[in-house]
């Protein structure tokens, strides 16, 4: 996709990050709450003003908070002193990846200037009962793509990526968006494609008339349901990918539905800068059609490049293409 | 290019500003023109109020874009996104929802508990007429943010839009329009 390459997403929100953990926390956060922590970590020690007029707040959730999605994201971008109106991707599960083609599609188009890409969603008995019911949850940690995985685990967190055009004399290197697609599998509503119609297409756009070499590895949903994974393994095999390793993370942290997409985007970004992928979590034996290069053990990686892709409910699915430029 | 625009409400729905024959109100309207209008898709009734609403709406501005090119209703476009948008995403279905998990009387229901995401919809429409194109739901502020946003934003191929709000059986409205590129 030519024009949309200007974006940088700022890396120094690595810097001086200190992950809290629920043991710490003395009582439950709500969306807002998580939102405007994590947007604050990421705003920190960029010389971004959210409160100027060129700045868009971007969320993606599926819940919201008390099940509202406006308001709650109204009120995080006002804390920020921000007037403009919130975007919000409300696509399921692929939400987190497709907020960063949303927000690069209205910076592309110079309607703003900045983008601040909110990820988050919060478990409640809503969702956790939800899950239970259509029998997805696994009782022991996720295994995605092996073997014996027995389902998904739910997790929570709130992510936030700084997406700015270019200022033009980047002296040092920055995360370039080069590339982003969004396809229906046109199939169920809640199970995924048999021949990974949309995820592939996905894929398909995300390697589009570009050498593969640079691109690192894969950063895949792997959610460790049964059917999705088998979804993934064919999307890659059929988009030419199965030679590149597969990262699946939420084996660390569960599935924390519209936050994913943004979290799994950071830490694969984070991934790239180190030159190494983080070990599959439990994964022993293979478990999809196509064989995925799952790694059992923390694994170096050449390129400056990687592919996110989601898949969701409604048969949506979503993949990105970042680099290190 | 022709321009088509479908406005449906618990009152009465209108295709490019002609109106319909409808003599039901509230959620009736919307089976009275399944009934009326498509009558061949049954799946119809396993969808939530939203979803319905969406699909009507979708049903009745591909059936006049098909009249108005001279083509057949189910012409090939598997490329075309649906972008959909309201304020209250699935608010409505959710309460729905809600209502099954109260303390006395747990009974989740998977089939209710899929509709509590508002890009259900679009997952519908996609199956109906095989596009497998771009599939997005956004909760905005109103139709005029969505307009806005469509208008700048480069959407590259042709999309079927729209607002579709359902806060209730006497609450409800949609409207819908495809965008050409």
């Amino acid at each position: 996709m030519s024009g949309i390459s200007g974006l940088k997403f700022y890396p120094d929100m690595f810097d001086n990050v200190e992950p809290f953990t629920a043991s710490a926390m003395t009582e439950r956060m709500t969306f807002s709450q998580m939102c405007i922590e994590s947007a604050s970590r990421a705003l920190k020690d960029t010389d971004i003003n959210p409160a100027s007029s060129d700045v868009v707040f971007v969320f993606s959730t599926t819940k919201g908070e008390d099940l509202r999605l406006w308001e709650p994201s109204v009120a995080v971008a006002r804390h920020f002193g921000n007037n403009n109106q919130p975007v919000i991707v409300s696509n399921a599960c692929i939400s987190g990846v497709n907020a960063q083609i949303m927000a690069s599609r209205l910076l592309t188009a110079g309607m703003y200037k900045t983008a601040v890409v909110i990820g988050c969603d919060v478990l409640s008995k809503f969702i956790v009962s939800g899950f239970q019911s259509l029998k997805a949850l696994s009782a022991d940690k996720c295994l995605p793509f092996d073997k014996n995985r027995q389902g998904l685990n739910l997790g929570e967190a709130a992510a936030c990526m700084v997406l700015s055009t270019i200022s033009g004399n980047s002296e040092s290197k920055c995360w370039l968006y080069e590339a982003g697609s969004i396809h229906n599998d046109a199939n169920h509503i809640s199970g995924p494609s048999r021949t990974a119609e949309g995820s592939y297409r996905c894929l398909l756009d995300c390697v589009k008339g570009i050498d593969t070499t640079d691109i690192a590895f894969v950063s895949v949903h792997g959610t460790g349901t049964a059917y999705n994974d088998e979804m993934e393994s064919i999307a890659l095999h059929r988009a030419g990918l199965d030679s590149k390793p597969v990262v699946a993370l939420k084996c660390y942290y569960g599935h924390t539905l519209g936050a994913a997409g943004v979290l799994e985007t950071i830490i694969s970004m984070q991934s790239v800068e180190n030159g190494e992928i983080p070990t599959a979590l439990g994964y022993n034996e293979q478990g999809t059609t196509y064989k995925c290069l799952l790694p059992t053990s923390n694994t170096k990686v050449n390129g400056n490049s990687f592919i996110k892709v989601l898949s969701g409910f409604g048969g949506c699915n979503a993949a990105v293409r970042w680099a290190l430029r | 290019m022709s321009k088509i625009s479908v406005e449906i409400s618990g009152k009465e729905c209108t295709v490019n500003g002609e109106k319909l024959n409808c003599s039901e109100t509230g959620a009736e309207v919307l089976m009275e023109l399944y009934r009326k209008y498509v009558g061949d898709y049954p799946k119809f009734y396993k969808m939530d109020s939203l979803s319905r609403l969406g699909f009507i709406a979708s049903e009745l501005v591909l059936q006049k874009d098909a009249e108005l090119n001279g083509t057949t209703r189910f012409e090939s476009n598997e490329n075309r996104k649906i972008i959909l948008a309201n304020n209250n995403a699935s608010l409505n279905t959710d309460l729905k929802y809600s209502g099954t998990i109260g303390k006395d009387n747990y009974y989740p229901s998977p089939s209710l508990f899929v509709y509590t995401l508002p890009n259900i919809i679009t997952g519908e429409i996609a199956i109906r007429n095989k596009y497998y194109g771009e599939s997005c739901f956004l909760v905005l502020e109103n139709m005029e943010q969505l307009r806005n946003t469509l208008q700048t934003i480069e959407l590259e191929s042709d999309a079927l839009v729209g607002w579709v709000e359902y806060n209730g059986d006497d609450d409800y409205n949609c409207t819908m329009w495809i965008e050409k590129h």
